[in-house]
């Protein structure tokens, strides 16, 4: 990998952050209220629109959206392993500010995937062609 | 845990749906290649005449509304990852279904990712 412009760097950084602050504040934001004593179908759709909720949706839309603007600009090579720190994040955000209780298991299977997206992103991503885009 | 590895498996099986439907009808309309905005715009009116796209597009909503349902009553470090057992189903269609080539090294990545989501179970 040659130097990389900064733009995309900061790109990257974006992508990560929307994806694990947005799957952080989905379960933040269900988990929080009502739900838990009422899982009735009103309260769902409460918590689909509450404030934290919303908040999770709108950064995994950015996230969406700087994904594909991300990989316009960089090889899917880079892009996958890359963006599969995510997992790891995400135990961590669970296991910081969510108090859940990661085991030593969960953190091997959360590796073993990171592990397993970091060899199919060494193989060539088209199978067919060789063009190069 | 029953309750929670069956939305997993609606989230696996709607994301695999929408990823496949959307592969397909991707080809089919060939690469975007134009960024400007009229290219954009005519990428999207293309779009829009591709049926099995809106079917696509329905089952990513699907599993979003699924994913948020299982982040109430799952963990946060077990829903993401658990949700990664896409990525063998789907390996496995794209052989199927898609016929594309999986080499020994992405086989490889595919069980990898299983035995990290096995592990989950366990």
């Amino acid at each position: 990998m040659t130097r990389m412009p900064f733009k995309t760097r900061i790109l990257t950084l974006v992508v990560i952050l929307t994806n694990v602050l947005g799957n952080f504040a989905l379960s933040f934001g269900m988990k929080a209220r009502a739900l838990a004593t009422s899982p009735t179908f009103v309260s769902y759709v409460s918590a689909f629109f509450s404030p934290v909720v919303l908040l999770g949706v709108s950064l995994l839309v950015i996230w969406l959206l700087s994904r594909m603007a991300l990989m316009s600009w960089a090889d899917l090579s880079f892009v996958l392993p890359i963006t599969s720190l995510g997992y790891v994040l995400s135990a961590m955000m669970g296991h910081w500010f969510l108090a859940e209780r990661v085991t030593s298991q969960r953190w091997a299977g959360t590796l073993l995937i990171v592990a397993g997206t970091l060899l199919v992103s060494f193989t060539p991503h088209k199978s067919q062609s060789e063009k190069k885009s | 845990m029953i309750l929670q590895w069956t939305l997993v498996m609606l989230i696996v099986v709607s994301t695999t749906i929408g990823d496949l439907l959307q592969s397909i009808e991707m080809k089919r309309h060939g690469e975007v290649t134009d960024f400007r905005p009229s290219g954009i715009k005519a990428a999207l009116i293309g779009f829009a005449k591709r049926p099995l796209l809106l079917w696509a597009i329905l089952s990513m909503a699907l599993s979003f509304f699924t994913f948020m349902v299982l982040l109430s009553i799952a963990d946060l470090s077990f829903a993401v990852p658990a949700t990664a057992g896409s990525y063998v189903v789907e390996t496995i269609l794209a052989r199927l279904l898609l016929k594309e080539h999986i080499t020994s090294y992405r086989w490889a990545g595919v069980m990898l990712v299983t035995a990290g989501v096995a592990l989950l179970a366990a």
